[in-house]
């Protein structure tokens, strides 16, 4: 479904991630670790299409079309979907005038609301004074009603307070398995997600299928994403980075 | 008495060449005045389908369905007053200054005759216009609708209104000015004085949408007194070749509120000069000044200033305003002054384009540029102004989305 091959990308002249290679299979969960700074969210950025990564080498294919030039919107419109960790102030828009024009009109921003606890939210600007589980809440309400069929998903469980974490695991869960009548349909009809995490608090109530560590601005190995979770909460990062060192 | 009108045309007289401290000077000598006659109009339904236009584009509802009474004058002569509210007084500033031997305390007593050539001009014209009035204690339902239009080619039109909003009273007033369609050229020297007493409210909404060669000057002043609130909202979309304004509300008793809102977009070859200026007389007193102004090609000032006289006082200002082209420009001009101390006077200043993250943030939901920036522009133009017609949003949202397509 998604494919990145040898990504480079620079911003502000600075190489940010280099010789990147990636995949999302249809229907899989594929999870991101790696340590602040490793260039996960940017990879994650460059993958959406904001201006302000470019791309100097490589490509990425979506449903193997080549959309390594394509604008924002366009990428979204063939079914990526984001939801950003540090997504900037709307001043003057309303959460739920983006709720509607996201869903084109199709669904209900009452309704939708209700499930995330978003409904007082709605008539707010768009994350002007939000705390940070009201981002990530305010951020799964927009992805509700774009209804992407790649969910890229930036830190979801960051500065969401314990009870609330709940709630925003069963939310992707239900996102993810969105039109699924039986769980091993997964891998064909289910949704696809990308999903950076360093707690792995997320893996709690989504089934992860592949795991990929980021370091330096590079991938570093993949494999079973608990096991890497469960290595990585052991022996840190600097594991990674030594055994990549001695292949 | 007497004395006193002597003392004012003097000093008029003296100022009928005084150029303005801000905006482009005009040459009034190359304006005919304005006439002072015109055919009454019984019923603002009979007008051509192009008036009834011009009047809806300015939030004026020819039907009067939704407002409480009507005036409107062509040129410089009034041309259609109507009530139907009597919990509210409207007629001519003449009339009222006739009727009412008390008005004389309130004619001229805001705004200064020596102002500049302009007050001057209107003042020695003797000019009309509307007076409003709400009775202690009334409160209209709906509010009053006055048009102020330039009917005739290269005249200049000199307007002297007048509101007063007794103690406990509130009134809520939607004011156009505009002009014929056809006239593209002339002056507009509006003169208005408004006085909220005691505990009284009055929202004020005035919309402009005039011509490319058309020069504006209103020169307005609020007095407000304990307890009183004065809410303005200004509206500028269109061409218009110079608008100076520099409304300046006195809060003058204890706890007495404003807010102004200003909304405006500077054209190719507009200059916008636009102020306003709130003043702390009275302890505890507030003001929100917001300033929001998009230039694609035109020149805009926006003005603003807070002078803090006594305790207690508290005002922010804001200015922000967006560049779209590299033909406009944008000048924020805030000015803070405290002379006691216990005063909170704020302000925040912000011009240039659009932020980029903003607009991709919204591509990233499917929105396209156009869609994502014309987005964005409504929401920076929604300052929460309430009771503007289904006809004039309809108007606003054309605006905003032709600005967003010609980026």
């Amino acid at each position: 479904m998604l494919k990145i091959e040898d990504l480079t990308v620079e911003v502000n002249g600075k190489i940010l991630l280099h010789d990147v290679n990636l995949e999302v299979e249809k229907g899989y969960t594929n999870v991101l670790f790696g340590p602040n700074g490793a260039g996960k969210s940017a990879l994650m950025r460059t993958i959406m299409g904001f201006s302000e990564y470019r791309i100097v080498k490589g490509r990425i294919l979506f449903n193997g079309e080549d959309i390594t030039n394509l604008p924002v919107d366009e990428r979204a419109r063939r079914g990526l979907g984001i939801m950003m960790q540090r997504p900037p102030d709307m001043s003057g828009i309303k959460l739920r005038d983006l709720v509607k024009v996201a869903s084109k009109g199709k669904k209900d921003p009452e309704k939708l609301a209700e499930n995330l606890d978003m409904k007082r939210f709605l008539d707010r600007d768009v994350n002007v004074g939000f705390s940070g589980g009201e981002i990530k809440r305010s951020e799964l309400l927009q992805l509700a009603a774009q209804n992407p069929s790649l969910y890229l998903l930036d830190e979801p469980e960051s500065g969401v307070d314990l009870v609330s974490i709940e709630q925003v695991g069963m939310t992707i869960k239900g996102l993810l398995e969105e039109g699924m009548d039986c769980p091993g349909k997964r891998c064909k009809k289910g949704k696809s997600a990308l999903i950076i995490t360093h707690t792995g608090q997320v893996l709690d109530y989504v089934q992860a299928d592949k795991g990929y560590i980021l370091c330096n601005g590079t991938v570093m190995c993949s494999g079973n994403p608990l096991k890497m979770l469960e290595e990585i909460k052991n022996k840190g990062y600097q594991e990674c980075i030594t055994c990549r060192l001695m292949k | 008495m007497q004395t006193d009108e002597v003392s004012l045309k003097k000093r008029a007289e003296s100022a009928t060449e005084k150029k303005a401290t801000f905006g482009e000077d005009f040459e009034l000598a190359k304006y005919e005045d304005g006439s002072k006659v015109s055919k009454p109009i019984e019923d603002l339904q009979t007008l051509d389908e192009e008036s009834k236009r011009t009047l809806l584009q300015v939030g004026v509802i020819p039907s009067e369905e939704g407002r409480s009474g009507s005036f409107l004058v062509l040129d410089n002569a009034v041309s259609h007053s109507s009530l139907k509210d009597e919990n509210v007084e409207l007629m001519s500033t003449h009339e009222a200054l006739e009727k009412y031997e008390w008005l004389k305390d309130y004619s001229w007593k805001l705004v200064q005759v020596d102002a500049d050539k302009y007050t001057a001009k209107t003042y020695l014209e003797n000019a009309d216009g509307y007076f409003i009035r709400a009775p202690a204690g009334k409160k209209s339902s709906m509010p009053v609708q006055t048009c102020l239009m330039l009917g005739s080619k290269k005249v200049s039109q000199t307007v002297h209104n007048i509101i007063v909003v007794e103690e406990g009273a509130s009134l809520d007033i939607i004011t156009g000015c505009t002009a014929k369609k056809g006239v593209e050229e002339g002056l507009h020297l509006g003169i208005s004085e408004m006085y909220v007493k005691k505990g009284a409210t009055l929202n004020f909404t005035m919309i402009h949408n005039w011509a490319e060669q058309i020069g504006v000057r209103p020169r307005t002043v609020v007095h407000v007194e304990e307890g009183g609130t004065y809410i303005s909202n200004y509206i500028c979309l269109k061409p218009v070749r110079s608008v100076q304004t520099y409304p300046t509300v006195m809060l003058e008793g204890k706890g007495a509120v404003t807010r102004l809102n200003t909304i405006a977009i500077a054209h190719l070859g507009s200059e916008l000069d636009l102020g306003s200026r709130a003043i702390f007389n009275a302890p505890n007193t507030r003001a929100e000044l917001i300033s929001r102004t998009i230039t694609i090609g035109g020149r805009l000032i926006a003005r603003g200033e807070m002078i803090g006289n006594a305790k207690g006082a508290k005002g922010h200002l804001e200015c922000k305003g967006l560049v779209l082209t590299d033909k406009g420009s944008q000048l924020a001009i805030p000015i803070l002054e405290a002379n006691v101390d216990d005063i909170e006077l704020t302000h925040e200043a912000a011009v240039g384009k659009i932020a980029k993250d903003q607009v991709e943030y919204l591509m990233a939901r499917g929105l396209t540029e156009e869609e994502a920036i014309g987005m964005i522009i409504r929401g920076f133009l929604d300052v929460g102004i309430r009771g503007i017609p289904e006809e004039l949003k309809n108007e606003i949202e054309n605006t905003i989305t032709q600005t967003a397509l010609g980026m």
